[in-house]
């Protein structure tokens, strides 16, 4: 069983209809959507959710006002700035429990914070583990890392070829939690000087933690000249571009088909999407 | 004043409003634009600013004195992020996992824990012409952006027009960039990713209590509703950006729209003053 995660620094180059695009073509895998806080996956694969499951996380501080003699104790000693007029406000804290620790008249509890959810669903493609994280919640890391898990479980379980998961843009802790394990990551940029800017991050961020990567360029031909930047770029630090996706309409067409790609459409997108996945497979790290 | 730009979905076009709203005010009002994406910073690629300041960012890890230290375990049994563990004689410090909350070294009965500085990122401050400018970058292989948002937000002036640009989701980095802000703009593409991260996005400033009002662009990509969504929501569309490939390769080549495109420079004045107005009433109903 081969992990393979799909990141891209910037959002919105299309991560997620490549995945939904591999969904239909690989064979033998599970779908992990990584994107626990603004997940799409589930748009394009309609899945069944067969369980769902409460994802209880990190804990809040609360202030008993009964209990609480405002000595201030607590807000002096806040690293986070979460305590004011002796309240606790919970979006700015982080759960470490120190005040409650340090209170000297034991008013302040910690309470477990339920962070989400998580599901297990079957789709018409094969299995799919997705989440979605709760509103302004932190431990998006954590999350990230349970779907992973139970996703390895399932390609375990049913003898699997591949997990494949759909990342996160960004290059902070759920990124660093989905390339965790994974024996390749497939990066996904765009031919804008953003675009590039972010792959050399999340590259780094790939090198750092030792995960092999290879490059796709996505809508290639919006500017030729920073697409021969982005290949001289990979080409000096000996990264394969695997694909160059032509910018067509049919993509965004799919979508609001709730459809992958590439059995929207038989055309240039689908080809090279085709010719990426094979390429994928090819490449042992 | 301070606006905020953000969208739940990534590549919609928080950068491209962020800068273009800047530029278009930096004439008749004092501005300083924050890009407060520390993952993935790209503000500075269209504003190109002379940086005249680096600070580093940290947060501050526990050190044990291991000739102090009598291994009583107190460290490990208040850390709530497993980042300090006691194993027989020996002390381990996991930095990485620790979110510098202090209270390892403040409870520790032989004060033998001390708080050094693990650098996780910077901040870099600057101008463009008259506009002000800040950023923050993430260290790579760093996990935890908050600590960086927050260092760049302590850098705002609030007698300016201050631009914050967030990163794309709804979790904590989201939620550092935005909060105390007086207006959130939620940047959207009409397709039904962009809608379902958009009901995210407005869900996470309506519990922030901030007001906010959506800029739709790639106008004409996918289809109508996003549009009958806000409709629904009471939200307003303050300004509409068409699906355009002049746009888009100004944005390739690092240009921001106003500059490339200087007829839209009204259109971002436009946004600013429907903006104003709707802030305005809201303090005015709120002093009611």
């Amino acid at each position: 069983m081969k992990e393979i995660v799909i990141l891209s620094g910037k959002g919105g180059t299309g991560k997620t209809s490549i995945v939904g695009s591999f969904a239909a073509l690989a064979e033998s895998k599970v779908l992990a959507d990584c994107d626990v806080d603004a997940a799409d996956l589930h748009l394009l694969l309609n899945p069944s959710v067969k369980q769902e499951t409460e994802f209880w996380s990190g804990q809040v501080a609360s202030i008993d006002a009964e209990k609480c003699t405002q000595c201030g104790l607590c807000q002096d000693i806040c690293h986070f700035d979460a305590i004011s007029n002796f309240e606790v406000d919970p979006i700015s804290c982080e759960g470490c429990g120190f005040c409650s620790h340090v209170c000297p008249a034991d008013a302040i509890t910690m309470t477990e914070n339920m962070a989400g959810h998580w599901f297990a669903s079957d789709t018409r493609y094969g299995p799919l583990v997705h989440a979605r994280l709760g509103i302004a919640q932190e431990n998006s890391g954590k999350l990230v890392a349970l779907v992973k898990q139970q996703a390895k479980q399932i390609a375990e379980k049913d003898g699997l070829d591949y997990v494949i998961s759909d990342g996160p843009p960004g290059i902070g802790c759920p990124v660093v939690s989905s390339l965790s394990g994974a024996a390749l990551a497939l990066l996904v940029t765009e031919p804008t000087l953003s675009g590039i800017h972010d792959l050399e991050r999340v590259l780094g961020v790939c090198r750092h933690f030792g995960v092999p990567a290879l490059v796709c360029i996505n809508k290639h031909d919006i500017n030729e000249d920073n697409t021969r930047q982005i290949e001289d770029y990979c080409s000096n630090l000996g990264i394969e571009v695997a694909a160059r996706i032509p910018f067509d309409n049919v993509v965004t067409e799919a979508m609001v088909k709730g459809m992958p790609v590439v059995e929207y459409s038989d055309g240039d997108v689908t080809r090279e999407i085709k010719n990426l996945w094979q390429f994928v497979t090819r490449t042992q790290p | 004043m301070i606006i905020s730009v953000a969208s739940g979905k990534g590549g919609t076009g928080k950068t491209l409003v962020a800068t273009s709203l800047a530029l278009a005010l930096k004439d008749e009002y004092k501005v300083q634009l924050l890009d407060c994406d520390v993952e993935e910073p790209n503000d500075h690629i269209f504003i190109k600013p002379d940086i005249h300041h680096q600070n580093a960012v940290s947060i501050p890890v526990p050190q044990v004195d291991e000739e102090k230290c009598t291994h009583c375990g107190k460290c490990a049994e208040v850390c709530a992020y497993n980042a300090i563990a006691v194993i027989k004689e020996h002390v381990l410090t996991f930095p990485e996992l620790c979110h510098g909350c202090g209270a390892c070294s403040y409870l520790c009965p032989e004060k033998a824990i001390t708080e050094v500085a693990n650098d996780i990122g910077i901040t870099e401050t600057g101008n463009a012409d008259a506009m002000d400018f800040a950023h923050g970058k993430l260290t790579i292989g760093q996990a935890m952006a908050p600590p960086v948002i927050r260092k760049v937000k302590e850098l705002a002036d609030k007698n300016k027009v201050v631009i914050i640009d967030a990163s794309p989701g709804t979790s904590c980095p989201v939620v550092e960039a935005i909060k105390e802000s007086d207006f959130c703009l939620l940047v959207t593409e009409p397709t039904p990713f962009g809608l379902n991260d958009l009901v995210l996005a407005v869900e996470t400033v309506r519990q922030l209590g901030i007001p906010c009002g959506i800029v739709l662009n790639r106008a004409g990509a996918g289809n109508g509703q996003t549009e009958e969504y806000c409709l629904k929501e009471n939200l307003p569309i303050l300004l509409t950006i068409p699906l355009d490939t002049e746009i888009a390769h100004l944005y390739s080549k690092g240009v921001a729209l106003v500059e490339g495109m200087p007829q839209w420079r009204k259109d971002f004045i436009g946004l600013f003053n429907k903006l104003t107005e709707l802030v305005n009433e809201r303090n005015s109903n709120t002093e009611r």
